[in-house]
């Protein structure tokens, strides 16, 4: 599948923005942030900007943007419908529960509401995005039980890592959070791998001869392309990477995305003022490189069924 | 609305014959000049007489080289367009209800005033039946020729899909799959007609009928020949052969 750059920074970003938004939830449902409500609206505010700025650029692909309020219609039937209703939905506690960050304390039954309810809807949308890709019976590399949970552990993961950052960076306690940031990030990666190890073995049961309906030991081979030149299927669905780099491209994801923020959460045990800030400033970015990189794989290592009429 | 309907009341599709398609394009080509005029219109082409034509095309042809186990290899032509599927993946998935499955054909549209070009559907579909207009910044897709097999101002024998009306050798045929004593129903039964990748569970209304199974010339050796004329009548022909000849 062509892997779209929109598409990319809409999951990544919003991914992260929801994973965040959820951890302030659930802290704050469960009393379990630092009494700091500078910190949590910043972090709020941060939260809502990488959801607003993902969803923003998930429109630019769309060829009619400004009928883009269209897809709130379909939720019985349509995961894109049900994502978008979610997203929308979502905002109603996210700004009542940062308005609590503002205007009361924290602990209060409102905020603490607002925030179970912002975590739900967080949950749910990134829920909702994951199966977009997991409803597509023909595309075997999304069409899996490891979409989902590559979907949603990441997210938890990447906002967890924005959470510790704030937290340092405003002088709290670092606490327990490097160590959920640790398990989060070794429980993501365990699920991608089993989600890699899934995709290499398998296509779905389609194949060539079911394609075009021979007897299945036979050789086929394309002679004749319908058209000279390229067309909007190959372009969109025929995008391929060679196994090799492909196998180059999850080792970056894999040391940039998962080891390289467990490393340096480890470090955020000892409290070495400056140095620890870096450290976190710079796990977020090598997290944000690495999972740019395994969501531009997931694309690009995805195989359409169509792409079986062109080889 | 992008719920499908749970049954509809005809199965309009095509049954297209692979022992018979010759791989002419004259199909694609006729489809392409029908449908550039009609519901889906335009069928928009960039850059068509330059370095890199590209297009949007309801329907192409796919030539195979198909070899069986034991070496012997033959050629498939192989057409291919929407399936007109009853349970579509492409109409569910999408967002806006642009895309929806007609309750009294079975016809499946996309209503280009309210899509929003998010190309979902085109995903869904494990054909690769639908193409999206870079131009129009909006899904299409075969629309069975819905404008030409309803208009009372063609002539009857006219009113079937441009692919069919056009298609020499008559590989592809057009009626309603729904109805068990219909001509394309029957031709179905009696030639094994089958369903592309059934394994993706879209129950497609369109049909294909196999190749025919080509006769082993080693299960019937030629006849050995024998002389037209015998004994007296042989001596007689050769002797006028042979005076002739001189």
């Amino acid at each position: 599948m062509h892997p779209a750059f929109s598409v990319i920074f809409f999951t990544t970003a919003s991914g992260a923005g929801y994973g965040l938004l959820a951890l302030l939830g659930l802290g704050t449902l469960f009393n379990w942030l630092p009494r700091d409500n500078t910190m949590i609206a910043a972090a709020g505010v941060t939260a809502l900007a990488l959801i607003t700025a993902g969803l923003l650029s998930s429109t630019f692909h769309l060829g009619h943007p400004e009928r883009a309020w269209r897809a709130l219609t379909q939720w019985r039937s349509s995961w894109l419908s049900r994502e978008g209703v979610m997203a929308l939905l979502t905002y109603v506690p996210a700004v009542v529960f940062l308005g609590t960050c503002f205007l009361a304390d924290m602990t209060s039954p409102l905020a603490r509401i607002a925030g179970a309810m912002s975590a739900l809807g967080a949950i749910i949308t990134v829920f909702t995005t994951a199966m977009i890709y997991g409803s597509l019976r023909s595309i075997a590399a999304w069409h899996n039980v490891w979409v989902p949970p590559v979907y949603l552990i990441l997210a938890a993961a990447s906002g967890m890592l924005l959470l510790n950052t704030f937290v340092v960076w405003f002088g709290g306690p670092a606490g327990a959070y490097p160590l959920v940031s640790i398990a989060l990030f070794v429980a993501a990666f365990a699920v991608k791998l089993a989600y890699w190890r899934h995709i290499d073995h398998g296509n779905g049961g389609t194949t060539v001869t079911t394609a075009i309906g021979v007897d299945r030991n036979s050789r086929v081979k394309l002679t004749q392309a319908p058209h000279s030149q390229e067309n909007y299927l190959q372009q969109e669905m025929g995008f391929r990477i060679a196994r090799r780099h492909a196998r180059k491209l999850r080792q970056i994801a894999i040391a940039t995305g998962f080891l390289v923020p467990i490393v340096l959460s480890v470090t955020l045990f000892f409290d070495a003022g400056l140095a620890t800030r870096v450290a976190t400033v710079l796990a977020v970015i090598s997290t944000a490189v690495g999972l740019l990189i395994e969501r531009w794989l997931f694309f690009a290592e995805a195989k359409h069924t169509v792409s079986l009429y062109y080889s | 609305m992008t719920m499908l309907p749970a049954s509809t009341r005809k199965k309009l599709g095509l049954v297209i014959d692979l022992d018979i398609c010759v791989g002419c394009h004259a199909c694609a080509t006729s489809c392409k000049e029908w449908n550039t005029g009609g519901y889906s219109a335009p069928l928009t082409d960039t850059d068509p007489y330059g370095e890199n034509p590209s297009g949007v095309w309801f329907n192409r042809v796919h030539s195979f080289e198909v070899s069986a186990e034991d070496g012997s290899s033959r050629t498939i032509n192989f057409p291919k367009s929407c399936l007109h599927c009853e349970d579509a993946p492409c109409v569910t998935v999408c967002p806006t209800g642009a895309s929806f499955k007609r309750e009294e054909d079975g016809i499946v549209l996309v209503n280009p005033d309210t899509c929003i070009g998010c190309k979902l559907c085109s995903w869904a579909c494990p054909y690769g039946a639908r193409e999206y207009d870079t131009d129009d910044g909006v899904m299409k897709k075969c629309t069975l020729c819905v404008d030409k097999i309803y208009n009372e101002d063609l002539p009857a024998e006219s009113r079937v899909p441009a692919c069919v009306g056009a298609c020499p050798t008559g590989a592809r045929s057009f009626g309603d799959l729904g109805d068990p004593n219909s001509g394309v129903s029957r031709v179905v039964a009696a030639r094994n007609g089958f369903d592309l990748m059934p394994e993706q569970a879209c129950k497609p209304v369109n049909k294909y009928l196999p190749v025919r199974k080509r006769i082993n010339p080693a299960a019937t050796p030629p006849r050995e020949l024998k002389p037209a004329v015998n004994g007296v009548g042989e001596a007689l022909l050769k002797w006028i052969d042979k005076t002739l000849s001189r």
